[in-house]
C-alpha cells in the first residue's frame, strides 16, 4: 500500500462513520429560505394585527363618544368578531410559512442527499427526525394548552407565553437534534433559547422575536452552512 | 521501530468489512438495509461480509420483528471496537512511518 492509498483509506473510513451517523444532507439554501418566509410572515402578520387593532379602536372611541355606529359602516360586533378572527388568520399564516418551510428544507435535501451520496431516508435521518420531533411535539402541545387556556371570552393569562415557549422549545429540539447533523445546529439551537428567554422577559413584542428568532437567525445559519457545506 | 503490514487486522483487509466496522464504530447499532444503501453493494454480498465479521466475533446480529417484517440489526462487540481501533492506530502509524522515509 502506497501512502496515498492509505490515507485514502483512512479518509474513507471517516468519511462514512459521518455519513452513516449524521444526515449531512442539509441544505444551507432551506436555511435562508426558511427564514425569509418567516420575515414575510411577521410583515404579514404586523400587517394584519395593525389593522385589526385600528378597526377596534376606531369602534370603542366611537362607542365612547355615544356616536351610533352609521347603518353604512359594520356594527361594533363585527369589529369585535374581526377581531377574535384575528387568531385564526394568525394561525394560518404561521401554518403557511411552517409547510412552505418543511417542504423546502425536503425538497433541498433530496438534492442534496443525491449529490452527497447518502440515503434521504436512513438510519441518519430517521434519528434526526425523531430527536427533533419529541421536543417539538412536547412544546407544541404545550402551547396549544397556552392558547386555549383562558379565564373568560377576552382573558388569555398564557397568551404572552406562546413566541417564547415556542422560540425555546425550538431551540430545544435543534440542540437535541444537533448530534445527528452539523454541529452548528448546536449553536442555532442555543440562540433560539436565549431569545425565548429574552422574549419571556418582553411580553408584548412576541412577534418582533418570532421574527427574529425563525427570520434572522435561519438566515445567517443557512447562509453559514451554505458556505460551508453546500459548495 | 518498524511497523509491518502484517500488524494490520487481517479481517478488515477487505475494504466492505472496513467499511461495516467504520458504521458500527460510530452508531450504536445499525439496521441490514440501512448499512446496504449506505455502502451502496448488494443483498449477497453484504451478508457473506457480515457472516465474516461475526464469526470472528467482532459483531453480534440481533433480529427482530417490525410487524411482520424481519428487522436485523447489528452491533459491534467490545473485541470487534478494540479491533477497530488498532487497526486504525497501525494505519496511522504506517502513515508516519512512510512520512519519515
Amino acid at each position: 500500500m502506497e501512502e496515498t492509498e492509505l490515507q485514502n483509506e483512512l479518509a474513507s473510513i471517516r468519511s462514512i462513520m459521518e455519513r452513516s451517523s449524521k444526515f449531512i444532507s442539509l441544505s444551507g439554501l432551506s436555511g435562508i429560505l426558511a427564514g425569509v418566509y418567516a420575515l414575510v410572515g411577521a410583515g404579514a402578520a404586523y400587517k394584519i394585527i395593525e389593522d385589526a387593532h385600528s378597526k377596534l379602536e376606531e369602534a370603542i372611541l366611537r362607542v365612547r363618544a355615544q356616536e351610533p355606529l352609521v347603518t353604512t359602516t359594520p356594527s361594533f360586533n363585527s369589529y369585535v368578531t374581526d377581531y377574535s378572527s384575528l387568531n385564526w388568520k394568525l394561525f394560518a399564516i404561521a401554518v403557511i410559512v411552517l409547510i412552505a418551510s418543511i417542504t423546502t428544507a425536503i425538497l433541498l435535501s433530496i438534492r442534496q442527499a443525491k449529490r452527497k451520496n447518502q440515503p434521504m431516508w436512513g438510519s441518519a435521518s430517521r434519528s434526526l427526525v425523531f430527536h427533533t420531533m419529541v421536543p417539538l411535539m412536547a412544546g407544541g402541545c404545550l402551547i396549544a394548552v397556552l392558547v386555549f387556556f383562558k379565564l373568560n371570552h377576552f382573558y388569555h393569562p398564557y397568551y404572552g407565553l406562546v413566541a417564547p415557549a415556542s422560540l425555546i422549545f425550538y431551540g430545544l429540539a435543534l440542540v437535541s437534534a444537533s448530534n445527528f447533523t452539523f454541529g452548528e445546529v448546536k449553536y442555532l439551537g442555543i440562540c433560539e433559547i436565549i431569545l425565548g428567554l429574552i422574549a419571556a422577559c418582553l411580553p408584548g413584542h412576541g412577534l418582533l422575536f418570532w421574527a427574529l428568532g425563525f427570520g434572522l437567525l435561519h438566515i445567517i445559519y443557512g447562509a453559514r452552512i451554505y458556505f460551508k457545506y453546500d459548495k | 521501530m518498524n511497523i509491518s503490514f502484517d500488524k494490520l487486522d487481517k479481517a478488515f483487509e477487505n475494504r466492505v468489512r472496513l467499511q461495516i466496522m467504520s458504521v458500527l464504530a460510530a452508531n450504536e447499532r445499525y439496521d441490514f438495509n440501512s448499512l446496504k444503501d449506505l455502502l451502496g453493494i448488494t443483498d449477497g454480498n453484504l451478508a457473506s461480509h457480515l457472516k465474516a465479521l461475526e464469526k470472528e466475533e467482532y459483531i453480534v446480529v440481533h433480529k427482530s420483528f417490525l410487524g411482520r417484517k424481519p428487522n436485523t440489526n447489528y452491533e459491534a462487540t467490545d473485541k470487534g471496537k478494540k479491533a477497530f481501533k488498532s487497526h486504525l492506530n497501525t494505519l496511522e502509524q504506517l502513515i508516519k512511518q512512510q512520512k519519515l522515509t
